[in-house]
């Protein structure tokens, strides 16, 4: 299957302790898992896209702070970070404009479907989405540039390691 | 219950005090934890778990990176130096601010008792007209709509202003076509022209 051996099998000297990234290992599809249902299902249960977002950005900052900066750079660079950052803020903003076709900005056009169901609400759920990918995105960014103090760190990283 | 929220307040004080008193950098941002803790607490106990939530997960995230970012810094520790002026206007605004805190106090709706002139209408019609079982995230992202779009703005822009701050490098130095469009002068020109004046 894998053809080459991934940072998070082997136990490098990079990160912390072996304890800290055997127990990140089992926590984090966990983590993940549960940031995806709280953004998926913001419009049953509380929650919400903000709350999931910072959960998904929680579990970036775990790894990095577990398996050391270039591990969380390779998930996640700061790049991709600004693009996802910035294109999920252009559709929250434009997605809104599709409601003058049938009336007014911000308007629920799509359908309602039965309330309770995974698939209902209209477009509050593909707000929730924009809203979790925005927030995940600029804020693990954010974590990145104030614990490594650089613009588009991924760079850097690659320059040291090849100079 | 409101004796449990007012312990959660005397709590929430006692820990902002240390927050501030505290030599330590790290058991500062670690007392400013507490405020956060206490507060999504005191979300839950008056039934708001969204916010709760919410509340939860910034503060993890805001106190790793906190720690993550004074730990680094060689100087933990605060000298302490008695400013007799900043001492007695902290004094007198946090006077005023009791007094019309006391003013504006008097008239807001009792503690529990909500006038609910437009949440009643949400709570009875939000179902039905946007489909979505949990109120507040059809309040959020249908009713105030532009609220929360402008929420989105506010941390878009908190971004890319503490990219722009925090970035190692900065920008390369002006090429000469540019200086010659804008009509900056290079540093030679001014130098000529500073001694051009001088003579």
């Amino acid at each position: 299957m894998a053809t080459k051996p991934d940072i998070m099998i082997s136990d490098g000297p990079k990160g912390m302790t072996p304890i800290v990234k055997t127990v990140v290992r089992f926590a984090m599809g966990i983590i993940f898992m549960f940031g995806w249902y709280i953004i998926l299902y913001g419009h049953l249960t509380p929650g919400g896209g903000f709350a999931g977002g910072v959960i998904l950005a929680c579990g970036y900052v775990i790894l990095t702070l577990a398996f050391g900066k270039e591990l969380g750079l390779r998930k996640l660079s700061d790049m991709g970070a600004s693009i996802i950052d910035n294109t999920a803020a252009l559709l929250f903003a434009v997605v809104p404009m599709f409601g003058f076709l049938f009336g007014w900005y911000f308007l629920n056009f799509l359908d309602k479907g039965r309330p309770f169901q995974l698939f209902s609400a209209g477009n509050i759920p593909l707000y929730n989405i924009f809203i979790g990918f925005k927030v995940t995105a600029s804020l693990f960014a954010i974590f990145m540039a104030l614990s490594i103090f650089g613009r588009f760190v991924s760079k850097l990283v690659d320059e040291e390691e090849e100079g | 219950m409101e004796s449990f929220l007012l312990i959660l307040l005397i709590f929430m004080i006692v820990g902002s005090i240390i927050a501030i008193e505290t030599k330590n950098l790290l058991s500062s941002v670690i007392s400013c934890g507490v405020v956060g803790f206490s507060v999504s607490i005191a979300f839950l106990m008056l039934g708001a778990p969204d916010i709760a939530i919410t509340q939860v997960v910034v503060e993890i995230l805001i106190l790793v990176v906190l720690i993550r970012a004074t730990i680094t810094i060689d100087n933990t520790s605060i000298e302490e130096h008695w400013d007799t002026f900043a001492v007695v206007s902290s004094l007198i605004f946090f006077g005023l601010f009791l007094v019309f805190a006391f003013l504006a106090v008097k008239d807001l709706p009792p503690f529990g008792e909500p006038s609910m002139r437009v949440s009643q209408q949400y709570l009875e019609t939000a179902l039905q007209k946007t489909g979505a079982a949990n109120v507040v995230t059809s309040i959020i992202l249908d009713f105030r709509g532009y609220d929360t779009l402008g929420e989105a703005t506010v941390l878009f822009t908190s971004i890319v202003g503490a990219f722009v701050i925090l970035r190692r490098r900065g920008r390369k130095q002006r090429s000469a076509a540019d200086t010659e469009k804008v009509g900056i002068l290079t540093e030679e020109e001014i130098k000529e022209e500073y001694e051009e004046f001088r003579e």
